[in-house]
């Protein structure tokens, strides 16, 4: 049995322009998985990303229908404490946005705006975060350095590992790698097949490939709609709806 | 084939010698009134002139009580319009939501740059020296200068604010900041060079202006220094006015001595807004 740490249901969401972004979409997210969100761009996923910390209340939502259950809570709720909320669920963007700080100052972000002022919680959580996203070999002497001054490679890892530092229990991830070199993209998958011992992944990958690289649950996303979903990689193998197939073969997409 | 490449190089560079000349004339006006007045004023500059009271119907002596009468303004203008000009824009920048009611903000601060300053100073007279009855003082006419002021602090940091990207905000807020934790940590310190050469770009007309504390709080001779706000002062653009105008049998060394005075009071100002810009540029992280 698996046990899910989110429970989507029946998730509607329109943007004040008119744009009908996700149509009753039913989903769970289990537990210390890579839980996939795949299909051509415009189909829904980040926006469905954005809902999960509440991130898009920054933007103009018109109305937003349904329910997140987080371990059984609906975080759509008015009453939902989102600033606590986004630090149990955090995100890592499609293009690594480092803040005007050093190093361990992007790191430490999080916490010190949560009230940390201990200098060793702070660093024990900054070295945590960046071993977990496997820059710690690469940073360890230079952590006072401004962030700015890292390849855009390591600046994603920066990103990841600022996440990580915080200790959530859900890591968002948007297209995480579109932006970097193979060798970049192979780390960060590295670092993820480790962190889902311990976390609750969900990406939104930047190919059909990593999809099928990366996938223990695979959600296929057309037009607002989730059309499949499917166990480990039997979306990309033995897909059933035809549409999943054609996206999956590269006949549209 | 060559030839027409030759011509047309040479279109070119004359076409650019001309923009280059047209350009340059913009120089010269500012470099012909620094060198003229530098020639006619230097010789009045001496200790004596810079740190003595007016003497003799301000024919002699010198003109301290006009100078620290420009650093009060100065500095009491400041007090004023700068909390409030930042405040303005963190709100219309951070805050407002683009509405009848900021429309309508924006609206009164482009309306307010283009009032004349001579506008001002009635205004002052009537609002402060009257109704609330400061009386002509600096108090009266810092406030004047600061309503003037204010739409170039605002507009000046409020595009600061806006220049810093948008992705920092959204990053700070999904790490769990609020929106004041993410403008104090993030925005702010990012947008303040760009402010503070607005501040002081906006104080730096305050201290040349004359109009607005002509009825204000400025003092036509007073060989004493203001001893507390609710004291009228000299200042040097008035006090330039004054001897220019006013006082016959004016020495015109103590006229064009004034001048240069305030004009390196305001270039100086301009001056410290331009490191500042240029440093922060060079510091800039994104």
């Amino acid at each position: 049995m698996v046990e899910n740490k989110i429970v989507i249901e029946d998730l509607s969401l329109s943007y004040t322009d008119g744009t009908e972004s996700l149509h009753e979409i039913s989903l769970n997210i289990p537990v210390n998985a890579i839980s996939v969100l795949f299909g051509p761009a415009g189909g829904g996923k980040s926006s469905l990303l954005r809902c999960l910390n509440r991130l898009n209340d920054l933007a103009d939502v018109r109305t937003v229908a349904g329910r997140i259950l987080l371990d059984g809570v609906d975080i759509l709720d008015p009453a939902t404490d989102v600033i606590a909320l986004r630090r149990r669920v955090g995100m890592v963007f499609a293009r690594p946005v480092v803040l005007p700080l050093s190093i361990r100052g992007n790191l430490t972000y999080g916490l010190e705006l949560a009230g940390e002022k201990r200098r060793s919680r702070l660093d024990e959580a900054a070295e945590r975060g960046l071993k977990l996203a496997a820059l710690w070999d690469e940073v360890k002497e230079r952590l006072d350095d401004p962030a700015i001054a890292l390849s855009g490679g390591q600046q994603q890892r920066l990103c990841l590992a600022r996440v990580l530092a915080q200790q959530p229990e859900v890591i968002l991830l948007d297209e995480p790698t579109s932006g970097l070199d193979p060798i970049s993209t192979s780390k960060v998958e590295g670092a993820l097949q480790e962190l889902k011992r311990e976390y609750t992944i969900v990406l939104v990958p930047h190919s059909v490939q990593q999809a099928a690289r990366t996938a223990d649950y695979a959600a296929f996303f057309l037009q607002g709609g989730l059309i499949e979903y499917g166990v480990d990689k039997e979306l990309f193998t033995h897909p059933k709806k035809q549409r999943t197939e054609d996206y999956v073969e590269g006949r549209f997409g | 084939m060559k030839k027409t490449f030759l011509n047309r190089d040479l279109i070119q560079r004359l076409g650019f010698s001309m923009i280059s000349l047209v350009a340059l004339f913009t120089v010269v006006p500012i470099v012909g009134v620094m060198i003229y007045i530098i020639l006619q004023g230097a010789p009045a500059i001496s200790w004596e002139f810079l740190t003595a009271m007016p003497r003799d119907g301000m024919r002699a002596g010198g003109i301290w009580p006009a100078i620290v009468g420009t650093f009060y303004l100065t500095v009491g203008t400041a007090v004023f319009s700068v909390p409030l000009g930042i405040a303005a824009a963190i709100y219309l920048s951070e805050y407002a939501s683009e509405n009848w009611l900021t429309r309508t903000i924006r609206i009164a601060i482009i309306s307010l740059a283009g009032i004349p300053s001579v506008v001002y100073g009635l205004f002052g007279l009537g609002l402060f020296v009257l109704f609330l009855q400061f009386g002509t003082s600096i108090l009266a006419a810092s406030l004047t200068l600061s309503i003037m002021t204010l739409p170039v602090i605002i507009s000046a940091s409020e595009e600061a604010l806006r220049s810093v990207p948008q992705a920092f905000r959204t990053v700070s807020i999904s790490l769990g900041g609020t929106r004041w934790q993410t403008i104090r940590r993030i925005v702010l310190p990012q947008a303040l060079p760009g402010i503070i050469t607005g501040v002081i770009l906006g104080l730096e007309r305050a201290a040349g202006e004359t109009a607005p504390i002509l009825f204000t709080g400025a003092a036509f001779f007073l060989p004493r220094l203001p001893g507390s706000p609710l004291d009228a002062t000299m200042a040097l653009p008035y006090h330039l006015f004054v001897i220019s105008t006013q006082v016959p049998e004016m020495p015109f060394q103590i006229q064009y001595g004034t001048a240069l005075v305030l004009i390196i009071f305001v270039l100086g100002m301009n001056l410290v807004a331009t490191v500042i810009r240029s440093r922060a540029r060079a510091k800039r992280q994104w």
